[in-house]
């Protein structure tokens, strides 16, 4: 049997079971549209590429990592330290969850300003909000696990203001804590969520938005007709640009992460006072600002709470961009979507700007 | 005749509406008589509820001059200069008083007091020295932890100084002056003054509050080992104890470290031009060539433990994880500190050990150091190496991509050309 033979073999056996001629079929069939914003494409690709480099070094880190509040500093310092190639690792996973936030980020401000949310793709603007609350949920959680200094009284901070949002707040607050306080039980939780429930929650809808996004297509510019437009088949063209793109920002990672290794502080004390200066994580700055910002009594409410009801109205908005950026005849509203984005991106630049100077 | 009549009505009016009447009147005086009753306002015995005729006798309750400060009903007046500490000490000699107000406070100050050179000088008749007041101030009392009282410690050197730095007081009894300005040039001064360490010793901390006197001799290592205990008993075990036991004007620490201008110690003291060794041991001596042996060794650990130090800080620049190193040289540093305490028992042997232990630890944090920017090396190279092959993964993509769309094209349903 030549070795011609024995792939068509192979692969008929394996078709037969699997229904390979399918999948084939549909990546021979899938198309990419070629304009002038092509280049946000690869931003989807960029972000499943980093959720992929979280997955692969969160298990790594996991041989090594203990969670308990006696072990979890020294564990770190351990792989830091002693574990071969321990520092990268970790590095990696830090930088790489900087860089995933971002890259989500981008995604959805390209999604609103090349109107890819509207119809039919609600569902898919809505998976991908999700997916952005649980990558900033994988942010908080994962930022306590090293348990020092500066993440234990961020994740206090965090938590407090949980704990003033309005009803169910304090409860919202004690079962994240796991107490009244931040401490054992927290982090325990905290590594719960991290390594178990979160990304449950993500696998599950990362997998509904790709399929949404199989389902309806590449999404092309509002006012150009998909039948004008020229095509690039999905594989192998945009594929190995796209490979292209992730081995780019691999090397990014590479460097960030060699040359800026992710430092470990001072083991969490909570009897310490907390450190001069503290402040959350980069993606959470803006708010946090705003919040500081707010006096402490506003009219009859309390100034927090009135900031955590902005917040909540903002994010309300936000979610239901595509069921409110239209007219009645169903026509995209762009300015008020555009209008919308450029109005968030600006507040997140020059709070998080101003949040990290004052 | 117009002044009494006035002082009588403003008496009448304020005896009507206050029941002592010694402030209200005095407060009426002119200046110097006005004093007392401006000043006892902040006085901690006002504090406590006590009154002018609770030390100098009389009637506060009436308003009649003759009859608050009649001597035949007990008025004292004014007590003569050399009378104050019995005339403080009819109360706080007095267990039964003091237990009133302040339980906790010792009732033996005036016993202390005629032990001290300030109480004998006092009782043969020298009215020039230090009595109660002139430390702890008049009408104006405040209590020792009053920061504003004159011998809170943080200003009870000041307070010594007043007399003590007073060239024409001190003349008659032929003592220094300058011992003020030498304390604030100490380590001491220092830590008090400038740190605000309030258990930092001045003048009372040695020399006694009451029973104030300059320690003897033999008692200098022992004062000076209230603190600084385990340097008081090498010296206690050392040669030195015997020998500078003899020396005069003063012995013990104060030999080598003086006494007021005790200043941060450095092993300039054991080798060098400024070495106190050199004093009474020669150059080719086995003493003062133990001495050199002892300040290289200390030199030596010292600048070991600071080149670790350096070679760690820069790693740590450069983001490597060298915190376990730095934590160990903390062992180092305490390895130094007792080198030096042991070099107060003046045997070689006793210092080697430390230094040996700290060397160690110097030796271990360095190359620990050292490793780490091996390591940062390593990564530097490691990242130039996989870049470059990123590089070349993507330029071989890149021509791959080429190869494919440079082949005949196809056309969409929609009849638009693929690329």
């Amino acid at each position: 049997m030549s070795a011609k033979e024995l792939k068509t073999k192979t692969f008929d056996w394996f078709d037969e079971r699997l229904g390979l001629r399918e999948g084939r079929d549909l990546l021979d069939h899938k198309v990419v549209p070629v304009h002038g914003g092509t280049t946000w494409y690869y931003f989807g690709g960029i972000t499943l590429f980093l959720l992929a480099v979280q997955l692969g070094t969160g298990i790594l880190l996991l041989l090594y990592y203990r969670p308990s509040v006696a072990e979890a500093f020294d564990s770190v310092r351990f792989i830091m330290t002693r574990v071969e190639f321990g520092w990268l690792i970790r590095s990696i996973h830090s930088w790489s969850a900087n860089l995933l936030i971002f890259a989500a980020f981008v995604h959805m401000f390209s999604v609103v300003f090349t109107h890819a949310y509207r119809r039919p793709r609600e569902l898919t603007w809505l998976t991908g909000i999700v997916l952005l609350g649980l990558m900033l949920g994988f942010g908080f959680s994962g930022y306590l696990l090293p348990w020092n200094q500066i993440s234990y009284f961020a994740t206090k901070v965090g938590t407090d203001v949980a704990a003033s949002m309005p009803f169910a707040g304090p409860a919202l607050a004690r079962f994240l804590r796991g107490g009244e306080d931040v401490g054992a039980a927290t982090l325990t939780r905290f590594f719960a969520f991290h390594v178990a429930v979160l990304p449950m929650l993500t696998f599950a809808f990362v997998g509904v938005h790709l399929l949404l996004v199989q389902k309806a297509g590449m999404s092309t510019p509002s006012g150009i007709s998909p039948a004008r437009l020229a095509q690039m088949k999905f594989f192998p063209n945009f594929f190995l640009r796209e490979l292209m793109v992730w081995y780019g920002v691999l090397a990014i990672l590479g460097t960030l992460a060699a040359i800026f290794p992710w430092e470990l502080g001072q083991k969490a004390d909570p009897f310490s006072s907390a450190p001069a200066g503290i402040r959350p994580e980069w993606y959470f700055l803006a708010q946090f600002y705003t919040l500081k910002l707010i006096p402490s009594h506003v009219w009859f409410m309390e100034g927090e709470l009135l900031g955590l009801l902005g917040f909540g109205l903002l994010a309300a908005v936000w979610v239901t961009l595509p069921f409110w950026a239209k007219g009645r005849e169903g026509e995209t509203r762009t300015k008020w979507a555009t209008g919308a984005g450029v109005f968030l991106v600006c507040y997140l630049f020059a709070f998080t700007i101003l949040g990290y100077l004052k | 005749m117009r002044a009494p009549a006035i002082l009588f009505l403003l008496c009448s009016i304020a005896g009507a509406a206050a029941v002592d009447t010694c402030v209200t009147c005095h407060a009426a005086l002119e200046e110097g008589a006005k004093g007392p009753a401006t000043l006892i306002k902040g006085d901690v015995h006002t504090a406590h509820g006590l009154s002018c005729a609770d030390c100098h006798g009389g009637d506060r309750t009436t308003d009649d001059q003759d009859a608050s400060m009649n001597r035949a009903k007990g008025f004292l007046g004014k007590p003569a200069r050399t009378a104050i500490p019995k005339f403080c000490a009819r109360c706080h000699s007095n267990p039964d008083i003091m237990r009133q107000y302040a339980p906790r406070e010792r009732v033996d100050q005036f016993e202390l007091y005629q032990t001290s050179v300030h109480g004998k000088r006092l009782a043969s008749g020298d009215g020039n020295v230090a009595t109660c007041i002139d430390c702890h101030s008049v009408h104006d009392i405040r209590a020792v932890k009053d920061g504003m009282s004159p011998v809170h410690p943080l200003h009870v050197a000041e307070t010594c100084s007043r007399c003590h730095s007073d060239k024409e007081k001190m003349a008659p009894y032929g003592i220094p002056t300058n011992q003020f300005e030498e304390y604030r040039s100490s380590v001491h001064w220092e830590a008090l003054a400038k740190r605000g360490d309030l258990s930092a010793p001045s003048c009372a901390s040695c020399h006694g509050n009451h029973g104030a006197k300059p320690p003897q001799v033999e008692s200098v290592s022992a004062v000076c080992g209230t603190c600084h205990v385990l340097f008081a008993q090498l010296y206690d075990r050392s040669v030195h104890k015997a020998v500078f036991s003899g020396v005069g004007g003063g012995g013990g620490c104060i030999v080598c470290h003086s006494n007021h201008g005790i200043h941060q110690p450095s092993t300039a003291m054991l080798a060098g031009p400024k070495a106190v060794c050199a004093g009474c041991h020669d150059a080719e001596t086995s003493p003062a060539k133990t001495a050199v042996e002892m300040g290289a060794w200390l030199d030596g650990l010292d600048g070991a433990l600071k080149n670790s130090e350096t070679v760690l800080a820069r790693a740590e620049e450069y983001g490597m994880e060298v915190s376990e190193a730095q934590l160990r040289l903390i062992d180092g540093r305490e390895n130094l500190v007792k080198a030096r305490l042991a070099m107060h028992s003046m045997v070689s042997g006793e210092m080697r050990k430390p230094v040996e232990a700290g060397m160690a630890v110097a030796a271990e944090t360095l190359k620990a150091g050292q490793a780490a920017l091996r390591e940062k090396d390593i990564r530097r190279w490691g990242l130039a190496v996989s870049v470059i092959l990123i590089a070349i993964a993507i330029l071989a993509i890149r021509g791959l991509i080429r190869r494919i769309e440079s082949g005949p094209t196809a056309m969409t349903a929609s009849g638009e050309k693929t690329l």
